[in-house]
């Protein structure tokens, strides 16, 4: 009895041991079969998935940069909820605000006027520098919500952001000042982290009548005072250049020891002659004492033992023919020399002159990537956005962009420049509580009336130990860079310590 | 005031999609009808109350009477479509025809919004589909000869497809429309439906050959050819795609997928160096700021209608989508995502990818090979379609200018989706029918 159950048991566990297995046969056949389904289904799937993913990346990442766009106007339409945020200096002054009276008509008001006029901009005829860089925070309203909700009910218009801005109206002041009736630009930095302090431009206009002026502006192209010099103005660089030729020839040799040249007062090779400034003689000389003086005949013989083709490997390294990172409208600089440019333009070159062509701004951001140890920060304008009532909607962080040179490099340059001020073309900077270190430049150009004039420029940063400052001056046809740009930089460094 | 309400409407509107999204994918969870049942009407109501907040927004804000005749009229619309499916065809899928009523109501929400007098040709001619539609599945049932026309569904489409090419009217440089007076017609909408019936009547028999494979390919190839030079990059991906993954499925050869998607790749290259149209479609792509004056500036206005709507939305008639040119039919995406926000566009983009896997579900159950195939062709080319024209929109592939199925505004498109769904509701029928026979000899 019992083993016929043991045996009914058995079979009985036979039988289902049998249908599973035809069971998994089943399914597996039928999984073959539909195989194919399931490829195209998740071939599908990933499609629709990779869509939702871009999405989410497009409003994550990519979003701020797209509506940020100076072709974005969509927020103007917004104009009838929010009235335009305030836009401040570091120091907490106001450098543009949105008047309303009585009837509800709004005026944008600068009440630094010219000062700032280029990087503060406009807010009108397609709007300008800050006002359209920062369009969309000065749109948008993060106030307090209970607050935003009371002014939807009330009908009021909501503040827009304010934007605090990285200018210094001390330091701006003593710039502006400083550079007179002259044209020309100065730039400064904050080396550490690529804060913009200072930006004016000469020839200027008042941003309070733009509107108004907008024809007479737009015309006048003798002066182009709606032109941002600062970013947008393409100079010869002239003797600031030999900071390249510097570093150049730091690169090929790995130090400026042994350096030695007998300076006559003037070079000619292939029949081309250039002369040092002035007609000086500066005799037997080594690197440092070349490059205080601003020897031209030195540097040309540099320049030509060195050639084209390493020239512009460094000109490049510096950025020269390639794309800022500067926010606002720019152009680029421009350093075209060839394989084989024929001895001429290559003398011509070396000393800053031939075809290469710079911004005020990025020779300042070259100036504060040697001040910064090597490391170019990436140039901001916007320090921080706050509510109306002074809560940080967002910070701007400083990064680096790129390290133009090694500590190293930077270093030797550091010194060189020092030179310049203690015992070259800029003592005017000397003597005074906090360390200072540079280069001048005298580019010349032929004018309007077809005479040659002489650019004055300088490029340098103060208390070389730990720079705070990072500057680039250009006064147009004004004369040597000792004369008129040196004295600018040294009442900026003067209002920065001492008032 | 106003402004409070639109700005707690986009909220309550991306809460309602979101319930709607999330249950068209738990129902397929329930087994039991009863279930299935309530929440299908659950998504019923969900759809009418976005309806209803959406077209209440538009019109406080508009103030236009035209809003609310619109509203009337599509809650009418809901309200007979549902009705008629529970009544004539018990065994339709209602998710498949919920998805359809959403679909078309955040077109109509969008359209109303833009530009009511479109929205109401629209709702004509959606009305007018969804009546001959109604026949569709009976004729499925009755017309089982359908397989054997192939040669006339090959000349009727390559037919249709010819006609465009040499007398269509030139729209920015494509040719895609002839006018007939009354309503302009864009066939190869219509030779969409009619190349699938094509290839499956081709594909379908086991018995094919390679020879007959090659034939096959070679007559598909002049479809896609034939679009290429009519400049409709759009439709010539849609036909292409499906023609591969048909093929794919009813031969069961990896090679022929492998293959087909390398020779679509050659051919991409080879359309770029030859065709200059097709180069700018990729340059406008790659950098739309660079040439934003041209060609780039309709991408470049798309994003920023996707940029400022955010996660949330400007909430409705807060946005400017009027900016971006042809809004109504290529870039109602680009307008979803500005008014309704990133999330809501997301939810679309689920309901879609939810309307596809269902397509493929019932075709997966058919039996019968030839009607097997067309659900998965039709159901791919609506797939991709929405991947090329939202992918499009949103710059994660060049822009081929095509329309998002039932929500753009257009006529010929919203007329060739409705009667494709209607197919697919045919053929699902056409498979429940068999269950019950096989539970019947059982």
């Amino acid at each position: 009895m019992r083993k016929l159950k043991d045996k009914n048991k058995k079979s009985a566990k036979k039988s289902q041991r049998d249908e599973e297995i035809m069971k998994k046969k089943r399914k597996k056949a039928k999984r073959s079969k539909n195989k194919e389904y399931t490829i195209i289904s998740y071939f599908f799937v990933v499609i629709f998935i990779s869509l939702i993913g871009y999405m989410v990346y497009f409003n994550v990442v990519k979003r701020e940069d797209v509506i940020s766009s100076p072709y974005n106007t969509r927020q103007n339409q917004l104009a009838d909820r929010i009235t335009r945020g305030k836009i401040l200096s570091s120091d907490g002054q106001t450098l543009a605000y949105t008047e309303t009276d009585e009837e509800g008509n709004e005026t944008r008001v600068y009440p630094y006027g010219n000062k700032f006029a280029h990087v503060v901009g406009y807010d009108c005829n397609g709007k300008n520098g800050i006002e359209a860089l920062a369009n969309f925070s000065l749109m948008s309203s993060h106030n307090n919500y209970i607050e935003q909700v009371k002014n939807e009910i009330l009908e009021n218009k909501n503040p827009g952001d304010s934007v605090v801005t990285t200018l210094n109206t001390k330091l701006q002041e003593a710039a502006y000042n400083a550079l007179g009736s002259y044209n020309g630009a100065v730039v400064v930095l904050d080396p550490k982290t690529g804060a913009v302090l200072v930006s004016v431009s000469k020839p200027d206009f008042n941003p309070n009548t733009v509107e108004a002026d907008w024809d007479t502006l737009v015309n006048d192209s003798a002066n182009s005072s709606l032109l941002n010099r600062a970013t947008q103005g393409a100079y010869p660089p002239g003797s600031i250049f030999k900071v390249v030729d510097a570093l150049a020839y730091l690169r090929e040799h790995g130090t400026i020891d042994g350096f030695s040249y007998n300076c006559k007062g003037s070079i000619t090779v292939d029949d081309h002659k250039i002369p040092c400034f002035g007609g000086e003689v500066h005799g037997s000389e080594d690197f440092t004492k070349a490059f205080a003086k601003s020897c031209n005949t030195a540097f040309t013989q540099i320049g030509l033992d060195l050639g084209a083709e390493k020239l512009q490997k460094t000109a490049e390294s510096l950025l020269f023919n390639s794309k800022l990172p500067i926010p606002l409208e720019y152009n680029k600089s421009k350093f075209e020399l060839g394989k084989a440019p024929g001895n001429p333009l290559l003398m011509q070159t070396a000393i800053g002159q031939g075809n290469t062509l710079v911004s005020p701004m990025h020779m300042a951001m070259i100036t504060s990537a040697i001040a910064n140890d090597g490391k170019l920060m990436k140039p901001y304008y916007i320090e921080k956005v706050e509510t109306v009532s002074g809560q940080t909607v967002e910070t701007t962080k400083p990064s680096v962009y790129k390290e133009l040179m090694s500590e190293e490099e930077a270093g030797v340059l550091k010194t060189l420049m020092e030179e310049v001020v203690k015992s070259g073309t800029a003592t005017k900077l000397s003597g005074e509580s906090y360390s200072a270190a540079g280069k001048t430049g005298s580019a010349e150009y032929t004018g309007s009336d077809g005479k040659i004039k002489t650019h004055s420029w300088f490029i340098g940063f103060s208390n070389v130990e730990d720079p705070d400052l990072a500057i680039a001056v250009i006064a147009e046809g004004a004369g040597t860079g000792s004369k008129v740009a040196v004295p600018v930089a040294h009442q900026v460094f003067n209002s920065f310590y001492y008032n | 005031m106003l402004n409070l309400i639109i700005e707690l409407s986009k909220y309550l509107l991306l809460i309602l999609i979101v319930l709607y999204t999330f249950e068209s994918f738990t129902v397929f969870k329930y087994e039991d009808d009863y279930d299935k049942r309530y929440i299908l009407r659950k998504q019923l109501l969900l759809i009418v109350f976005l309806d209803f907040t959406a077209f209440l927004v538009i019109f406080l804000k508009t103030e236009k009477v035209e809003i609310i005749y619109l509203f009337g009229a599509l809650l009418l619309y809901l309200i007979v479509v549902q009705a008629l499916y529970r009544i004539f065809y018990k065994k339709a899928s209602i998710l498949l025809l919920n998805h359809m009523c959403m679909l078309l109501s955040i077109g109509f929400i969008m359209l109303s919004r833009l530009a009511p007098e479109s929205a109401i040709r629209q709702f004509a001619i959606v009305a007018a589909a969804t009546v001959i539609a109604m026949v569709i599945p009976i004729m499925i049932k009755k017309m089982y000869f359908l397989k054997n026309w192939t040669w006339f569904y090959a000349a009727l489409g390559l037919g249709l497809l010819l006609i465009v090419l040499i007398f269509g009217k030139n729209v920015n440089g494509a040719k895609i429309n002839i006018d007939l007076g009354f309503f302009v017609f864009q066939p190869s909408e219509f030779v969409k439906i009619i190349f699938v019936f094509f290839v499956a009547s081709r594909l379908y028999r086991k018995s094919a050959t390679f020879r007959d494979h090659v034939i096959t390919t070679i007559i598909a190839a002049v479809y896609v050819l034939t679009l290429v030079l009519s400049r409709d990059l759009g439709s010539a991906v849609v036909f292409f795609i499906t023609y591969v993954v048909m093929l794919y499925v009813a031969t069961k050869k990896p090679f022929y997928l492998f293959a087909g998607l390398g020779s679509g790749c050659a051919a991409a290259v080879i359309a770029y160096f030859l065709f200059s149209h097709v180069r700018q479609r990729v340059v406008a792509w790659k950098a739309p700021f660079s040439v934003y004056e041209g060609a780039g500036f309709q991408i470049v206005q798309g994003l920023f209608a996707i940029g400022a709507g955010g996660w949330f939305g400007m909430g409705l008639c807060q946005g400017s989508p009027e900016m971006i040119p042809f809004v109504k039919q290529d870039y109602m995406f680009a307008a979803i995502c500005e008014e309704l926000g990133g999330l809501f566009a997301i939810c679309l983009i689920l309901i879609c990818m939810s309307m596809f896997l269902l397509v493929v579900n019932i075709s997966l159950r058919i039996k019968k090979r030839f009607y097997k195939l067309i659900a998965l062709g039709l159901g791919t080319e609506y797939a991709f379609q929405v991947f090329l024209t939202i992918g499009g929109v949103s710059k994660f592939i060049p822009m081929t200018g095509i329309t998002l199925p039932l929500v753009s505004y257009g006529g010929s498109s919203v007329l060739s989706t409705i009667i494709m769904l209607a197919i697919i509701q045919g053929l699902y029928i056409l498979r429940e029918d068999e269950d019950e026979e096989i539970e019947r000899q059982k």
